[in-house]
């Protein structure tokens, strides 16, 4: 029965990551015009909303192209196998006080380990392409979700010490405003290493498009590339829903119907910070990222964890 | 060195600045070797001038340095004066020295921008090219072209400055000091662009003289250098501006005297736009079949890319016997197997974007 509800909200999860990635291209787009002096889209529907609707037929419609020397039962599962991860982590995130598609005791946990398949993904797409540059991205891709899982995951515990629990419905329900700036340090490291999670530039190393053209989905074309796109910003829209209820306190302050759409402000608001860094920043190097991975991330992660302890002894 | 990856690069890839092939060895993602090899983009010019009249050569300098047209036409039309004995007004001089001065601040904007989306900061590309949109409006309004100008010719220009474009001009290179400070801050200031840039693709002052570099390339390793100034042509003596340098040859220092060069090319524009007097803009008495005596000749101006030359031959006739053009992006380009070895995959578009090759010039 659990399993069955969970499918059910999984495939509720893929329908509104597809919704938002839909708003979420747009919304890019948009906000990439601004920074770069543009417009960006406005020809169809009120400032060029209507825009995604056009695109989503025409890749559609586009010829899926198969490499000779690929793969093929791999291709075609890669794309389903990096999508499916992020619309399952969805189903902890508590959407309002005291409701969640799929209470979890250890919910927490299974956000932090789920999305971690991608990576297996991200290895299979570029191995099934039997191509030297995206292959190349993938073996980059894996090495840095495995390493950034490391601060990543580091940074939510000072959370679960401080709510006792890893309920995520629990920590939304006991946050209180004086957790934020006592945690603020854990939540740039959870920012920034869920930027290096879901390959988001600067640190887009496994798609890196100067060197490795689209890294580990080079290959793809048509609706198969639309869904590695859709995973990309339905990663964007799950840490930034995740990182909203936790780090920032759902729907505080206020609560119920208004709580949710204040929530979702929020990560509207986590995830425009997350296409500005895109649009402004270079992006790293592979040895850097890795570095600024272990030599600072990963520290302050643990001192953050630390500090966290000794106040709570104080409380 | 055991390596175990060959991976091709380009002719079709964002980022090699046109149609290069890097054929790259690689030792997991450390770079063993990286070769340049060229040709891709051979459409013959030199051979084909041997056909065409002295005229009919200007439109195929246009496709030299497609992003530098004016000064390929000027180095040609000088080699040209100077076999034939060719005059030129001393307006059509400064008419041409702005134009080249202006088209040196539309190449350094196609410098500038990859040299940010080179490394990821695709933003950087928006403000340069908005710039670079600027020149080539003021050459819109002078010539009619954007791209390809056959504009300057043996005698002189082709046609005069339009009403109000000296109020254009004067425009825009008031506000290009400041936006290209506005540049520094935003690429050259970020912590990013500086770990990516700097002490990556070091060209010693040594080799930047030994494999004959010129131009940003040369004077990124502090060599100091710079045809305007050395071997002075046309009103350049007349004109005042320094010649920025780099300090340790890196990438950094290569991407930055590109923007320091844009400065002073504003200046020597300014310059120029005072001294300018009216008068006539060709030499009226110039033939249409010009057959200069036998001889040979070399002429170079300082391009965006460096000391760009081109020696013709003539046999008397009305077609040269030969012309070869000294290109400053094939020399600079030949530097980068020594740069690129060692660094990372990731550095290697970055130094090739740093040497700002333009293939149809390396080609030819």
């Amino acid at each position: 029965m659990t399993l069955l509800l969970g499918m059910g909200w999984g495939a509720l999860g893929v329908l509104v990551i597809a919704v938002g990635a839909i708003f979420g291209v747009w919304w890019e787009r948009k906000v990439s015009a601004r920074i770069q002096m543009r417009l960006g889209p406005q020809q169809i529907g009120p400032a060029g909303s209507l825009q995604m609707i056009a695109d989503v037929p025409k890749l559609l419609f586009r010829e899926d192209i198969i490499p000779a020397r690929a793969d093929r039962t791999l291709f075609k599962l890669a794309p389903l196998i990096v999508f499916a991860p992020i619309a399952i982590a969805m189903v902890v995130i508590p959407f309002t006080s005291g409701w969640a598609p799929m209470d979890m005791s250890v919910g927490v946990l299974f956000f932090l380990a789920v999305p971690s398949i991608e990576s297996i993904a991200l290895l299979i797409s570029a191995w099934a392409s039997h191509n030297t540059l995206s292959t190349l991205g993938g073996l980059r891709g894996a090495a840095q979700l495995i390493s950034y899982e490391v601060p990543r995951s580091l940074s939510v515990l000072p959370l679960v010490l401080l709510a006792g629990s890893l309920r995520p419905l629990d920590i939304a329900q006991r946050w209180e405003w004086w957790w934020f700036p006592l945690t603020l340090v854990a939540f740039v490291v959870f920012f920034i290493a869920s930027l290096a999670e879901m390959n988001r530039g600067p640190f887009d190393m496994p798609e890196d498009e100067s060197e490795l053209v689209a890294g580990y989905f080079a290959d793809y074309s048509g609706m198969r590339w639309a869904i590695f796109m859709m995973a990309e910003y339905g990663a964007m829209i799950v840490a930034s829903l995740f990182a909203a209820t936790t780090f920032l306190g759902g729907g505080w302050p206020l609560s119920g119907a208004a709580g949710t759409v204040l929530m979702v402000v929020k990560a509207v608001a986590l995830v425009t910070v997350i296409m500005w860094v895109k649009w402004t920043l270079p992006r790293v190097r592979p040895d850097q990222l890795m570095s600024f991975c272990w030599k600072i991330l990963t520290p302050l992660a643990l001192i953050q964890l630390v500090v966290v302890g000794v106040v709570l002894i104080w409380l | 060195m055991p390596h175990d990856l060959t991976v091709n690069i380009g002719p079709s890839h964002p980022s090699t600045h046109g149609v290069c092939n890097l054929l790259v060895e690689l030792d997991g993602e450390v770079i063993v070797s990286a070769e340049p090899r060229i040709g891709n983009l051979h459409r013959g010019i030199e051979k084909i001038a041997e056909n065409r009249t002295y005229m009919q050569v200007i439109p195929l300098t246009d496709r030299l340095d497609y992003v530098g047209s004016m000064y390929s036409n000027w180095a040609y039309c000088r080699a040209v004066e100077q076999l034939a004995g060719i005059a030129v007004p001393e307006r059509a001089e400064y008419i041409r020295v702005m134009m080249c001065e202006l088209q040196r601040i539309g190449s350094h904007m196609m410098a500038l921008g990859p040299a940010g989306s080179d490394a990821g900061a695709t933003s950087v590309y928006m403000y340069t090219f908005a710039q670079r949109d600027l020149v080539l409006d003021l050459f819109e309004a002078v010539c009619g072209a954007r791209l390809t100008y056959n504009y300057v010719r043996p005698g002189g220009v082709s046609l005069d400055l339009p009403d109000g474009w000296v109020e254009q001009c004067r425009a825009f290179i008031s506000q290009l000091p400041g936006a290209m400070l506005e540049l520094d801050r935003l690429l050259f200031g970020n912590v990013i662009a500086r770990a990516r840039m700097k002490g990556i693709g070091v060209l010693s002052r040594e080799d930047a003289i030994a494999c004959g570099t010129s131009g940003p390339v040369a004077r990124g390793s502090g060599v100091d250098f710079d045809l305007r100034r050395d071997d002075p042509f046309s009103v350049y003596p007349r004109l005042e501006f320094s010649v920025p340098l780099g300090d340790n040859g890196d990438c950094y220092d290569r991407a930055r005297v590109h923007l320091f060069e844009c400065i002073e090319s504003c200046k020597i524009i300014a310059q120029a736009l005072d001294q300018i007097e009216p008068g006539p803009v060709r030499n009226d008495d110039v033939p249409r079949l010009i057959a200069p005596p036998a001889g040979d000749t070399y002429a170079h101006v300082e391009s965006a890319r460096g000391s760009l030359g081109v020696y013709l031959v003539s046999d008397g006739s009305v077609r040269p016997y030969r012309m070869k053009v000294r290109s400053p992006a094939f020399s600079n380009l030949s530097v980068l197997p020594l740069l690129a070895k060692g660094h990372l995959l990731s550095d290697l578009v970055i130094i090739l974007g740093s040497l700002d090759p333009v293939f149809g010039e390396v080609d030819r």
